[in-house]
């Protein structure tokens, strides 16, 4: 690896080196390097479509996978399937996340598939980030879908990141819980430029006890648009509660749609959607700290994604 | 040394202008300075003209005999003016060890952190990863508000009532903070206050009503004139409500 694909390696999974664990290194669409271990195997798919199998054996505990992508071939499109078999009762950490470097002309893109199926009892903590870069004029795309469902008791904590650099992103999340299963995501995007980003989560609670928490934080600067929208519905007695707040910058965009559908009278869902500015008093409090104007914004940005 | 030269702010009101300060010339150059009076009168706006948040429509303010009038709120900030606000402000995800860090202009380590939160009667560990946001109560953040100003040991701190929205047990240990404060500053300080506990710690105390100074001292030449008046009966009335 030179060091543009070592820069990008450390920007999406915050790899210095080869890491600990099972991993599947994607570099401009080829293997770069794969290591199963005694209880998580990585293999191709065995339908003929890009991408992996990752199976984590039934009570498998404290390992991480981790699956970064990197691009640096300008024009490079390509959409991988991930599946994703978590045993019953595992704990397990998967890192994935994707680093574009686009110098060319022409537009690179990456789309992520990634099905979880969360066995009963198992708990996974998803993280995936999202970065790009490059002075050329072609236009880095990335527009993940992650699929999950988890059965009786399994918990997912998925945290996604796209701070900067991707010009579009159109990212799909549907997830179906069972009994008392859940599911936490916490999204982060901060754009800027002429860039857009949509999200779209719909989770459906199926079974009693299931409880899903949705909340996304976003900065929509320069002429940047966002959009969000999260769907839970609630199938049987149980708890949702969705959350979008944003920071409006600029002449950016935003919309939050937030929707919830109950169809059990014991469901309890709850969504909250916010947008605003930066509040002038916070900008003053820093001020009155010795902060310039530019240096408080900052501050509150970086507090606020952090 | 803070000097107050002929100040005047008028605030348009529904096409009215309305005279908040008339004409107030003030020294602050004790250690700790009082400024009292009734709802209304100005103590507040005159707090905000000197850290730089409301432009005064005429007069000046000298800062060790630097003209400081048309300095911004971060220029202020920089030459050594603190102020603490009333409502102290929130912020989501800035923890209260970014915002001490942010005061003290360095990275400060957790021992630090720990000095100026105990200083104001705070456990450095339960509250230095918290957010300054709305899960802190308004005594606990007023308290960090005080200890950004700690951080800051700056020439002039400025105090817009401390004890507002604070709970009568919290006001206990919120005048032991000023007391300490006190014996150990080494610039001036300025604190909007109808506590009688807290002018009792002052210098030197100065009476606004409506937007003038209607008298000003020592403390033990104002307080007594300011003690069982109806004014300071009522503000001590608002604080045990």
């Amino acid at each position: 690896m030179d060091e543009l694909e070592k820069m990008l390696l450390m920007q999406v999974a915050d790899l210095h080196k080869v890491p600990e664990g099972a991993y599947n290194i994607r570099k401009d669409g080829e293997t770069d390097g794969r290591r199963s271990t005694a209880n998580i195997e990585i293999v191709p798919r065995k339908d003929g479509k890009s991408g992996i199998d990752i199976i984590v054996r039934p009570f498998t505990k404290n390992e991480s996978v981790h699956i970064p992508v990197v691009i640096t071939k300008t024009g490079l499109q390509e959409t991988v399937y991930n599946d994703f078999y978590i045993g019953e009762g595992a704990d397990v950490l998967i890192i994935a996340g994707c680093g574009i470097h686009n110098c060319g002309e022409q537009q690179s893109e990456h789309s992520g598939v990634h099905s979880f199926h969360v066995g009963k009892g198992a708990k996974v903590r998803y993280v995936e980030k999202h970065y790009a870069e490059g002075d050329g004029k072609g236009e880095s795309v990335m527009n993940p879908t992650t699929r999950v469902e988890i059965e009786e008791g399994g918990r997912m904590e998925m945290e996604t990141t796209q701070i900067k650099g991707v010009d579009s992103t159109v990212r799909v999340t549907r997830a179906s819980l069972a009994k008392d299963a859940s599911l936490v995501i916490r999204e982060k995007i901060y754009t800027h430029g002429k860039q857009f980003a949509k999200t779209d989560f719909s989770v459906d609670l199926n079974g009693e006890g299931a409880g899903a928490d949705v909340v996304s934080r976003s900065v929509a600067a320069e002429e940047s648009s966002q959009e969000f929208l999260s769907r839970i519905n609630g199938n049987a007695a149980c708890h949702g509660h969705t959350e979008c707040d944003a920071i409006i910058m600029d002449s950016a965009h935003v919309a939050a749609i937030p929707c919830l559908t109950a169809n059990s009278v014991e469901a309890e869902l709850i969504h909250e959607a916010a947008i605003g500015k930066i509040a002038g008093e916070q900008l003053v409090k820093l001020m009155t700290l010795g902060l310039d104007e530019a240096q408080a914004e900052e501050q509150i940005i970086k507090g606020f994604l952090s | 040394m803070l000097e107050l030269k002929n100040i005047c702010y008028a605030a348009e009101s529904a096409g009215q202008g309305k005279e908040i300060l008339q004409d107030v010339s003030l020294t602050i150059d004790d250690r700790f300075v009082a400024i009292t009076g009734p709802n209304g009168s100005g103590k507040s706006t005159l707090a905000k003209v000197i850290a730089g948040i409301i432009r005064p429509t005429s007069g000046s303010i000298y800062l060790d005999g630097e003209d400081i009038t048309d300095l911004s709120v971060t220029e202020r900030a920089r030459r050594g003016i603190s102020f603490a606000f009333q409502q102290p402000v929130r912020f989501k995800g800035i923890t209260v060890k970014d915002l001490i860090s942010l005061a003290a202009g360095k990275k400060i380590n957790i021992t630090e952190a720990c000095g100026y939160l105990s200083e104001v009667g705070l456990c450095a560990r339960d509250y230095i990863d918290r957010e300054v946001d709305a899960s802190l109560s308004g005594g606990e953040l007023k308290r960090i508000e005080i200890a950004t100003i700690l951080a800051r040991g700056t020439r002039v701190s400025v105090f817009d009532e401390p004890e507002a929205g604070i709970d009568l047990w919290s006001f206990n240990n919120l005048i032991s903070v000023f007391e300490k404060m006190y014996r150990q500053t080494k610039g001036n300080i300025m604190i909007i206050s109808h506590q009688e506990r807290i002018l009792n710690i002052a210098d030197k105390i100065v009476v606004l009503v409506n937007g003038k100074v209607d008298r000003q001292g020592s403390r033990a030449e104002i307080l007594p004139t300011i003690l069982g008046t109806t004014a300071c009966r009522a503000l001590t009335d608002k604080m045990e409500d």
